[in-house]
């Protein structure tokens, strides 16, 4: 039996994760409906007109994005807490950082789901149509989503072991976030708008995608550093 | 030790009072605000402070990871409550400050929305330590501080230049505006002076900590020691 | 008292399978284990008694690793680095530890790469050695308690194991099956597997019992060879000092 390796196991644990989801849906499901619904309070309290939906559309999606993605983390964890089943893995020679990409992987791919299907009502119900380039909006969706979910998912693990589960993983997940929720909110509504051009300076969405992809970086790695800390705390 | 914390204690009085002196009878009266300028001296301190409480929490935190102390822990929770207070009263000596000069309740300004951000991440950091069971609490918040102190920098870069590209007024003058000479005296006063208040308090609360600690661990020994 | 002689044992020379010095534990004021102190030679199936609450669950956590105590160093298998030998440990928790929504094979599947272990004729082997199907597709969110149970055993042995920590494996578990992973164990033992038992029906387990031990409120109250009569019945397990 040859030692575990990280990128073998993060594999199988993906695989199984990917396989529970499919099978039962808890994360999907929930994800979808309540974003769903999210869009739907926002059309009503919301009714802009075309110019103004461009301008505040960045806002509401990533605002309805950050909702939907925190139902799906508190899900994904809840199924290691099932018969104990978390046990299981932290007495096996698996590396725990194993686990953690694995769930963030797997996060990430509900989340990019997510993304695929509230654009295109998002679209419809603001009659929206980007100024700028989709390719940015790509980019931006994809840095922001590995934001949220690298630490939403190290935060969900944390979060697990306290009183109040479900309500203690926001709290700490958005302050925490805040710089990135400015950043891909910017962004988006820079590139929506086609203002990128228009102010001077340092103030283009590159800017804010850069400080993206640095905290994507910068979390990732404090995530791995700490995640077998918080795994094995009591 | 003892005497080392009533001599400082006194001492801070004493800045304090002098602080106090300084900023409502000795400054001069600010020419376009009036006399709620005046709250310019606290309002700034106290954000500095807050700062520093948390830099504290920061180094507590991590040499509670590498160490597991139960002296770390302790500190770390002290400068966590109080940099929470500092930062409270900064967000209140804002809108007090905005309301009469502005007549707006809330600027958004670099300096008092960092403070909210910040204020935000330590809260959820004594929410954390109330709601995880007594064994995990240190070490949970102690990362959630590390999380928090690499969050810092990225909250101050987003903030500074969403208010490049969206600008708004600016309190207290903003870093580049000069300070006239008595003015700038008494700010460098209260600055020393909530300093000082700053560590003591800690301290104080750092004492508590440790004492209810020591207490805990008598049960704890006791319950050992008992029969079924 | 606890004692720290292994009743009958000649075993001076080998190392301890497991070995415990001042394990103390503490939940904020309750101490689950006072200082604990003891050595398991290996190659022998202890069942461990005691009510509940007296931390017999605890200290099968410690020694998996799952748990540190507040005090008190442990060695298993050698060595003190509980990490490094977790691949020749296997742990059977009180709840079953399996996922409910695939079926054994599956199951066992998943768990047998984590200790890098890619065979699947190991896993059908390991289902049938607990008497379990491994064709069997049916989720295990839908088997019965008996079932659960060993499929978590089959969990457990699954990488051949030196030691095996098993916490209350009848629970729930009729008389047969128990009887079956029962005598199963016996095997294991003979092979040269050292078994840690904790159940609350120790006359399941008095057949294949090399040594028995009472934990009685954190402590261990008394090391018996087998299980003798006093102990058998759960009734009679608090041992009047």
């Amino acid at each position: 039996m040859s030692s575990p390796s990280l990128a073998a196991m993060t594999r199988a644990t993906l695989a199984k994760d990917l396989r529970l989801e499919w099978r039962s849906k808890d994360a999907i499901n929930s994800m979808l409906f309540f974003a769903l619904l999210v869009v739907v309070i926002f059309a009503f309290a919301f009714d802009p007109t075309a110019e103004e939906s461009r301008r505040i559309a960045g806002g509401l999606i990533w605002t309805a994005l950050l909702f939907a993605t925190v139902v799906a983390l508190n899900q994904t964890w809840a199924r290691e807490l099932r018969n104990n089943v978390l046990d299981a893995y932290r007495v096996s020679p698996a590396p725990p950082n194993a686990m953690f990409l694995a769930k963030a992987f797997a996060n990430f791919i509900f989340v990019a789901v997510l993304q695929m299907l509230m654009t295109p009502l998002f679209i419809i119900f603001y009659n929206l149509r980007s100024i700028g380039p989709v390719w940015q909006l790509v980019l931006i969706g994809l840095l922001a989503n590995w934001a949220l979910v690298v630490n939403g998912t190290f935060f969900a693990a944390m979060s697990l072991r306290t009183r109040n589960r479900e309500i203690m993983l926001p709290l700490i997940l958005f302050p925490i976030s805040i710089p990135a929720l400015m950043a891909m909110v910017e962004a988006t509504t820079q590139v929506l708008t086609g203002t990128a051009q228009v102010i001077s300076g340092d103030s283009s969405p590159r800017f804010w995608i850069q400080l993206l992809g640095v905290y994507d970086v910068v979390f990732t790695v404090v995530c791995l550093a700490l995640f077998e800390t918080v795994l094995n705390a009591e | 030790m003892k005497n080392a914390f009533v001599i400082f204690a006194l001492a801070t009085l004493a800045l304090l009072s002098y602080g106090l002196y300084m900023a409502l009878i000795v400054a001069p009266t600010e020419a376009t605000m009036g006399d709620v300028q005046r709250i310019f001296y606290y309002h700034v301190p106290s954000a500095w402070a807050a700062f520093l409480c948390f830099a504290i929490n920061a180094v507590a935190s991590i040499w509670y990871l590498a160490k597991r102390g139960v002296k770390a822990d302790a500190i770390a929770l002290a400068s966590a409550e109080v940099g929470v207070v500092f930062c409270t009263i900064v967000l209140i000596t804002g809108p007090i400050w905005a309301r009469p000069v502005w007549g707006i309740w809330w600027t958004w300004d670099a300096r008092l929305t960092s403070t909210l951000v910040l204020w935000l991440i330590y809260v959820a950091y004594l929410m954390l330590r109330r709601f995880s069971s007594s064994g995990r609490a240190p070490v949970l918040a102690a990362t959630l501080a590390i999380f928090g102190f690499f969050d810092v920098p990225f909250v101050y870069l987003s903030i500074r230049i969403f208010r490049t590209q969206h600008p708004q007024p600016v309190m207290g003058g903003g870093e580049n505006s000069g300070l006239d000479p008595t003015m700038a005296h008494a700010f460098l006063w209260n600055l020393l002076a909530f300093t000082c208040y700053c560590l003591l308090v800690i301290w104080m609360r750092y004492r508590l900590q440790v004492a209810e600690q020591a207490v805990e661990d008598a049960h704890a020994e006791r319950a050992l020691g008992e029969r079924a | 008292m606890s004692s720290n002689n292994t009743p009958g044992s000649a075993n001076t020379g080998s190392k301890p399978a497991v070995s415990l010095s001042d394990i103390t534990k503490h939940f904020g004021r309750f101490a689950a284990l006072r200082g604990i102190t003891a050595n398991f030679v290996p190659g022998k199936l202890y069942v461990i008694l005691g009510e509940n609450g007296a931390g017999k669950s605890t200290l099968l956590r410690i020694i998996t690793g799952l748990l540190a105590p507040t005090r008190g160093k442990l060695a298993v298998l050698g060595s003190e680095d509980l990490r490094s030998v977790a691949m020749r440990v296997g742990y059977m928790g009180h709840a079953p530890l399996l996922y409910d929504e695939m079926d054994g094979l599956e199951n066992l599947r998943y768990f047998a790469g984590l200790y890098g272990i890619d065979n699947d004729e190991l896993c059908s082997a390991s289902l049938a050695r607990v008497g379990l199907d491994p064709a069997l597709k049916r989720r295990v969110g839908q088997y019965s308690q008996g079932m659960r149970q060993r499929t978590s055993l089959a969990r457990a042995i699954l990488h051949d194991p030196e030691l095996l920590l098993l916490d209350e494996p009848f629970s729930n578990v009729d008389v047969s099956s128990a009887r079956e992973m029962s005598r199963l164990l016996g095997v294991m033992r003979d092979q040269g597997k050292t078994i840690f038992v904790v159940t609350h029906q120790a006359p399941v387990m008095e057949p294949v019992c090399d040594e028995s031990v009472l934990i009685t409120a954190g402590r261990i109250a008394a090391r018996e060879q087998g299980i003798p009569p006093y102990l058998l019945n759960p009734y009679t397990q608090e041992v009047s000092k």
